[in-house]
């Protein structure tokens, strides 16, 4: 039987990391939406994929958060990326797969994915 | 309607989020012998009315009233109803709401439970200020997964660092394992053959 023991060791390993956490003005937020239209879509492992990979990539300046239908229920799962210039970017019909590429190519270098956005997709 | 129950649960939490609940309890138990497998949602956030309590469960009357309610409910609700087992919902305003969805596994309409580990990582890594509990049961062999008895051990470590998660699912995943066997007959480590109601 696995045990909650186990967690001693990732405590005392990860003490030490606890102060590298970005804390600065330029956070980036993801928010992936998760109402019943978004779940049955698939929004569960979008999720999941974005808080892997921005641990993955230990981006400290990345939150990612959860919200409501947001009302375009036949494009989810949708996700909306809040930069610090003020800019939202709309990706619908996410997958995982997905998720990692606009980690990479938006969160990381700060290009737009268009080919996944609202505005290529909803034509 | 989703895929897997465990989708249907990860819905009806976000009711829960929704009531600003600071404790949500999802309880899995599984009877071989009656061949039932019951799943529970409760927590104590705002509660219902018994006029809220009522509409919940209609799918074209809740919509249009109590949005932060919806479909969740009533997809719930069914996913239970197609195998031939029941759903309850009771809830108290101020105390708190509490589902109870039963189903007859053995059922052609029964989607299958799912993967209740991602449904516990995605709630605990997007809402780290509640506190969550997963408890499994099948025939007497359980376990039990409690945030609070996670943050006590972890201290000033968030409980939703990605360390942190991928313990939760391993532990889920390996516990349940272990608690469960296939649906093959296969016997419930523990208990000898010539005990169990469903080989004779």
């Amino acid at each position: 039987m696995k045990s909650l023991a186990e967690l001693q060791a990732i405590r005392d390993k990860m003490k030490n990391q606890m102060n590298v956490r970005d804390e600065s003005d330029d956070k980036i937020r993801v928010v992936v939406g998760m109402a019943t239209c978004g779940i049955a879509a698939g929004a569960r492992p979008v999720l999941n994929a974005f808080t892997e990979e921005v641990a993955k990539r230990s981006l400290g300046n990345v939150s990612v958060a959860q919200t409501g239908c947001i009302g375009i229920c036949q494009y989810e799962p949708v996700v909306e990326v809040f930069t610090p210039d003020g800019q939202k970017t709309t990706y619908v019909k996410m997958t995982a797969e997905k998720a990692v590429k606009v980690v990479a190519d938006h969160l990381v270098n700060g290009s737009v994915v268009t080919e996944y956005t609202i505005g290529s997709v909803a034509k | 309607m989703m895929t897997e129950l465990s989708l249907n649960v990860l819905d009806i939490a976000q009711n829960s989020i929704k009531a600003r609940a600071s404790l949500v309890r999802i309880s899995v138990s599984r009877d071989t012998a009656a061949r039932r497998l019951s799943i529970s949602v409760e927590d104590n956030g705002c509660g219902m009315t018994p006029e809220q309590v009522e509409h919940v469960i209609d799918p074209f009357f809740t919509t249009r009233t109590t949005r932060k309610v919806g479909l969740g409910v009533p997809f719930f609700k069914l996913s239970a109803e197609l195998t031939g087992g029941s759903f309850r919902i009771q809830s108290r305003e101020g105390e708190g709401t509490s589902l109870r969805a039963e189903y007859c596994y053995d059922h052609i309409d029964m989607l299958p439970l799912g993967d209740m580990a991602s449904t516990m990582t995605t709630l605990i890594s997007v809402n780290p200020d509640i506190d969550f509990v997963y408890a499994f049961d099948c025939d007497g062999c359980s376990f039990e997964m409690d945030t609070r008895a996670i943050r006590e051990l972890m201290g000033e470590v968030p409980i939703n660092a990605a360390e942190v998660l991928a313990f939760i699912r391993d532990f889920i995943t390996g516990n349940q394992a272990e608690a469960d066997h296939p649906e093959t007959g296969g016997p419930v480590p523990g208990t000898p053959l010539s005990e169990r109601n469903d080989m004779v």
